[in-house]
């Protein structure tokens, strides 16, 4: 069995100022595996692998491969040694074709000149071999994300690898994407490579992995076998306590209709109609999810809603309030709470402290603020309860938001929604990024919030968490609502929809 | 083979997005360290161009020590109010160039916090300058706290209003504000050339020839406190503009107003999220910049000058508004910063042109130019500094604990 072993990493340790990312952390790879790492973020995944990719010395430790000790100083050396590795963010440049950003650097020449036709050629047979589907013509700026990184798989295979590191792969993938490279994944594993592929999510992983590292926290805690493992078994593994996956809900007990919407039509920057005539209310007490496609309206819907953009016509009434669409700030006030698609880019200043987040919207009120003056230490001790009150880990209130990890950037914008004491939540994809542990604590909070009385919008592109949270879901395809129906339907009906195959089954 | 020498340290080559993002969050931060190192740059660059155009480095430290003493720095070292002593008297000059560069950088600083680049201040302290002037003149017989009052009043108004316009611009037509406030300054200076012109309302009374406009009443000027009234003495402006410093720092970091500059400066979609009127802000932000610029203006009206005179206060040589964006990135466009950029810079301007330019070191005109070769290396190296940040921070990991481990892998290859 022994012999099967193309890569064995022992007792690897890592330390960065204040951290240690890797402790100790072992495990090996088979040829023709897919081999998983699973983590939550920070857990020392990407230190691993840069250590194995030869962009980080390692503090301790031995790396084998094909049974010989070996260290790289540069990615280069790796990549000669037959390592290739896909960043989370990609390294293609966009104004290059496929096939020139796939020959880089190892271009086949003509005199000092690239030959394009040599190397077109070449990588449209690896296309056709592993099934790539991508024009080794286009420019990378004009294909897909999906595509990008089938071009950065190329790009690894390309210079004969024998293992492929792939970190986080699905992070930036739809559902139809994510399964596409996976069906990429399974050729490159017949053809006999070895794939270790690092993720957080506990389904894909047992979609497609052979066995599965689990870190915590820099540490191995175990590697396990597909056969037997479980999202439970896995989800302790990773957290190190028993987490709740599926979400425990009582019986909604509805109220008064808080947010009401009608016939509200909403064109983009550009004049293009995306939301076109959509209806529906959501009462205290409930959980409404709105599943979809991304780009089908979603965005524009909820800027609407919030206040952020202009309508073309249609009204939105919050707790009886009907909103004139100039600013956000009408529609903070007439009691919406808004946890944001981009936490990033929109929901939080992240140069701001906590403090000073927390108080976003309402730094001009009192206690926070009087005639025009600010009270920080008033904010600060707020943001010290919320900070308790929320499990937001990684810093006090005059810590920078910025220098939060991303759950607790999203655990902060939810603490400081919440707060608030708004009638109608809206919640745009509120665990896109987070690991097991803080997906299950804002999903707990949602349902406490409904519990409290508060109309929720959930609008979530994860069908799952759509299903497992919500009273009512409307399926939103091409700006209107092509569905309607309870929570106990089926994901396969709902999945059809969201493709807009209702209406093609109806006629 | 395995010489890791040439190629970026490895940390950096596999984080680089994050690592200019520290990089900037660093820079905002406003460290101390950079822009020190900055200055000494500045100064090392500009010795060895001494040194080698004069052919020696005795020169070159010769050239510091009259640039330092003419500056007047070495009145720290035996203080004293006379002002027959050389060092007090050119203290004192030093604090006169620094007081309208404090003002200055505050506005240009002030319109970065909220993400925006005003390059006008020229042109609003040229307004500021110009209806000092016309108040200054017209009022005359007025109370002279009064008068002096209202002239500063006045002029830091109009040039409010006057950037008011690159920010109505901006907040509506979404003009940008670079373009903007550089026409806005060519028609303050095109404005004030008429109306000091031959014949133009403003224009000296006695003498319809002469481009010049009257002197303020004596009335309406601002008492010197330091040095012989009227010879130039330090006036009481240098107060108003630290005072400044107190309004910047608190208007930023103690009111709403502030609080909303810069939530919008960061992150003007987060600032809209919560509830912030972007436009609102740039307007408000720019108005705020202009009216620092203009009080700078009135202030060196009412001091030191007094009239307005082509040729002399002309655009070549009103540049405090372009010195102002150095002393404010210098400063980190932080109240303290901008404050100790602008002594800086006044002293750099006074020290060098006095300090050399009386004494026979090197020529005359070489000492003017090398003030502005200095003050041009220092606006390069802060251009430089996330460079210079970025070679600290290298050689900081360089001598980490890593260097053992980096040795140990070296002597295991070979
Ligand atoms: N270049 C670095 N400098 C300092 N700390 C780092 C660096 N890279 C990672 N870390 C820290 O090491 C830990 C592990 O990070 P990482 O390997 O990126 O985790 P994962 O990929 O599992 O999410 C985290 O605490 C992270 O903050
Ligand atoms: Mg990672």
């Amino acid at each position: 069995m022994a012999d099967d072993l193309v890569l064995e990493m022992r007792d690897i340790r890592k330390e960065f100022p204040g951290v240690v990312a890797n402790d100790k952390v072992s495990f090996d790879v088979r040829r023709g595996e897919v081999h998983a790492l699973l983590g939550e973020n920070g857990a020392g995944k990407s230190t691993l692998m840069n250590i194995l990719y030869g962009l980080y010395r390692p503090d301790g430790g031995e790396i084998r491969l094909n049974g010989k000790p070996v260290t790289f100083s540069s990615a280069r050396e790796a990549i000669q040694a037959g390592i290739g590795m896909v960043h989370q963010h990609f390294m293609l440049i966009p104004v290059m074709t496929v096939a020139e950003n796939i020959v880089l650097g190892t271009e086949p020449r003509k005199g000092i000149l690239l030959d394009e036709r040599v190397a077109d050629r070449r990588v449209a047979d690896m296309a056709k071999t592993f099934r790539f589907e991508v024009d080794p013509e286009a420019l990378v700026q004009d294909i897909s994300v999906g595509q990008q990184q089938r071009v950065e798989i190329m790009k690894v295979l390309y210079r004969n690898a024998d293992i492929l590191i792939l970190d986080e792969p699905t992070a930036v993938l739809t559902p139809q994407e994510a399964s596409d490279l996976f069906e990429i994944l399974r050729t490159l594993r017949r053809e006999g490579l070895s794939i270790i592929f690092i993720s957080h999510k506990l389904n894909e992983v047992l979609e497609i992995a052979d066995r599965i590292t689990v870190l915590r926290r820099g540490k191995t805690i175990e590697t396990v076998p597909h056969a037997g493992a479980t999202e439970a078994s896995l989800a302790r593994a990773m957290v190190g306590r028993d987490v709740l996956l599926r979400v425990d809900k009582g019986a909604p007990e509805i109220g008064d209709v808080l947010l009401e919407v009608e016939d509200l039509h909403v064109l983009d920057d550009r004049g293009i109609e995306k939301v076109r005539g959509v209806s529906f209310e959501v009462r205290a007490g409930e959980i409404v999810g709105i599943a979809g496609v991304d780009g089908n309206g979603q965005t524009e819907l909820i800027d609407a809603l919030t206040g952020l953009q202009k309508i073309e016509s249609g009204s939105v009434n919050i707790a009886g309030h009907r909103l004139s669409h100039t600013s956000a700030r009408e529609a903070l006030d007439a009691g919406i709470g808004h946890i944001p698609e981009d936490r990033q880019r929109r929901g939080l200043v992240l140069e701001f402290t906590i403090a000073e987040n927390i108080a976003l919207h309402d730094y001009a009120k009192p206690p926070d603020a009087r005639w025009g003056w600010l009270f920080p230490a008033r904010m600060v001790g707020r943001a010290r309860r919320l900070i308790e009150d929320f499990d937001v880990r990684g810093g006090g209130p005059s810590t920078r938001a910025g220098a939060l990890s991303g759950g607790n950037q999203q655990k902060l914008v939810a603490a400081r929604e919440v707060d608030r004491d708004p009638k109608v939540l809206i919640a745009a994809q509120p665990t896109r990024g987070l690991d097991v542990g803080a997906i299950e604590y804002l999903h707990r909070r949602l349902v406490s919030e409904r519990d409290e009385g508060r109309a929720i919008l959930l609008v979530s592109l994860e069908l799952e968490e759509i299903l497992s949270l919500s009273d009512r879901i409307f399926v939103l395809f091409e700006g209107t609502f092509v569905g309607e129906h309870t929570g106990d339907v089926s994901e396969e009906q709902i999945g059809l929809e969201m493709l807009g195959g209702k209406k093609e089954a109806a006629a | 083979m395995s010489d890791p020498g040439p190629s970026p340290s490895p940390e950096q080559s596999a984080e680089a997005g994050t690592l200019a993002a520290r990089l900037a969050l660093k820079q905002r931060a406003g460290g101390i360290v950079v822009p020190v190192v900055t200055v000494l740059f500045a100064f090392l660059m500009s010795g060895i161009i001494i040194a080698a155009t004069q052919h020696s480095v005795r020169t070159a430290l010769v050239v510091f020590k009259e640039i330092f003493q003419g500056a007047g720095l070495n009145w720290v070292f035996h203080p004293t109010t006379s002002l027959l002593d050389i060092s007090a008297y050119n203290l004192s000059q030093t604090l006169l160039q620094t007081t309208p560069l404090i003002l200055t950088g505050l506005a240009v600083a002030f319109a970065f916090r909220c993400g925006m680049f005003n390059i006008g201040g020229n042109g609003q302290y040229l307004v500021g300058l110009i209806v000092a002037n016309w108040l200054g003149v017209d009022l005359a017989g007025l109370n002279p706290f009064l008068h002096i009052l209202l002239c500063i009043s006045a002029g830091t108004l109009a040039a409010s209003a006057y950037a008011g316009i690159a920010g109505i611009l901006k907040a509506t037509v979404g003009a940008h504000e670079v373009i903007s406030t550089i026409m806005l300054n060519w028609i303050a200076y095109w404005t004030a050339s008429w109306l000091i012109g031959a014949g133009g309302p403003l224009q000296v009374s006695n003498n319809p020839t002469n481009p010049v406009s009257n002197q303020v009443s004596s009335g309406a000027r601002l008492p010197d406190f330091w040095g012989v009234q009227g010879f130039q003495g330090l006036h009481v402006g240098l107060f108003v503009a630290l005072a400044a410093v107190v309004v910047f720092w608190a208007l930023l970091n103690r009111t709403t107003l502030g609080y909303e500059v810069r939530a919008v400066g960061f992150n003007p979609d987060a600032a809209a999220y919560g509830g912030i009127s972007v436009k609102k802000n740039y307007f408000r932000a720019m108005a705020i910049s202009g009216a620092f610029a203009g009080l700078a203006g009135t202030l060196d009206m009412l001091g030191g000058a007094q009239n307005y005179q082509i040729g002399q206060l002309d655009i070549p040589f009103i540049q405090v508004g372009f010195i102002g964006i150095a002393v404010a990135l210098l400063g980190r466009n932080t109240a303290i910063g901008t404050l100790l950029g602008a002594v800086l810079f006044g002293a750099l301007s006074y020290g060098s042109f006095h300090g050399l330019g009386s004494s026979a070191v090197i020529d005359p005109t070489l000492a003017n130019n090398l003030t502005y070769i200095i003050q041009g290396l220092i606006v390069l190296f802060i251009g430089a500094d996330v460079l210079i940040l970025y070679v600290w921070n290298s050689r900081k990991k360089l001598r980490r604990p890593p260097g053992k481990t980096a040795r140990r892998a070296e002597a295991a290859a070979s």
